[in-house]
């Protein structure tokens, strides 16, 4: 089986952002890599760099990793993750423009078929492009 | 079933939807992942009137809302046509089995 594109979700929720991860694991299978992070370390709302880096890291994939996320924070905290990656590994990683929990159903859909990681993002953002 | 058309020739079929809620998150997960599995153009829709989909786009799937009892027309075109309208015929048919993958 070749590999496929990685998914992790970001949101200020753990409890979401387990929810939405077991969702696509139900629905689209065990196939594609799926993980997640949320909450803060006191376990309040939030989110948190070194956590996302580590979610980044087990959703790892050579075809690279799709990331969702849900509010303001969540898209910046992901996109100051991105940042601290290697460079090599930096372009493979996104953040796409789509709803936390359709968009990580439909990447990880378009995921399991082998597509790349650009065209994983464009399904996640058809969503959003309407 | 067999229909040409200027691009060459069509695989076509119908299969009715037993699926209790009708094309549902789930059930076009699972259309879209089987579509994907096949190298052929596949359209599919839930009524005579309406326009063809892409099967293999589960966005365009999803929002087909097909209600339980609707009849799904798939079309194919390419190498592999013919195994993909029988497989997706099977996986209506049959109500969208889990298969563990």
């Amino acid at each position: 089986m070749n590999d496929t594109v990685g998914i992790v979700i970001v949101s200020h929720s753990k409890d979401i952002a387990k929810g939405t991860a077991d969702m696509v694991r139900q629905m689209v299978g065990s196939e594609v890599k799926v993980a997640f992070c949320g909450g803060n370390p006191d376990g309040g709302l939030g989110t948190n760099v070194s956590l996302i880096i580590d979610a980044i890291n087990d959703a790892w994939s050579a075809k690279g990793v799709a990331i969702l996320v849900d509010l303001g924070g969540a898209e910046t905290n992901s996109e100051m993750a991105v940042e601290m990656l290697e460079p090599e590994r930096r372009k493979m990683v996104v953040v796409c423009n789509a709803p936390i929990v359709e968009g990580a159903v439909m990447a990880a859909t378009e995921a399991a078929g082998g597509s790349s990681l650009e065209q994983v993002r464009a399904v996640a953002e058809e969503l959003t492009a309407g | 079933m067999l229909e040409t058309s200027a691009d060459g020739p069509f695989i076509t079929g119908k299969v009715r939807l037993v699926h209790a809620v009708g094309m549902h998150a789930r059930p076009a997960v699972k259309l879209t992942k089987l579509a994907k599995r096949f190298q052929a153009q596949i359209s599919i829709r839930a009524s005579e009137t309406a326009d063809w989909i892409n099967a293999k786009s589960v966005a365009k799937v999803m929002a087909l809302r097909a209600p339980r009892d609707s009849v799904i027309e798939i079309k194919a075109h390419g190498e592999d046509a013919e195994a993909a309208v029988a497989a997706l015929i099977d996986l209506v048919a049959t109500d969208f089995p889990d298969t563990g993958a």
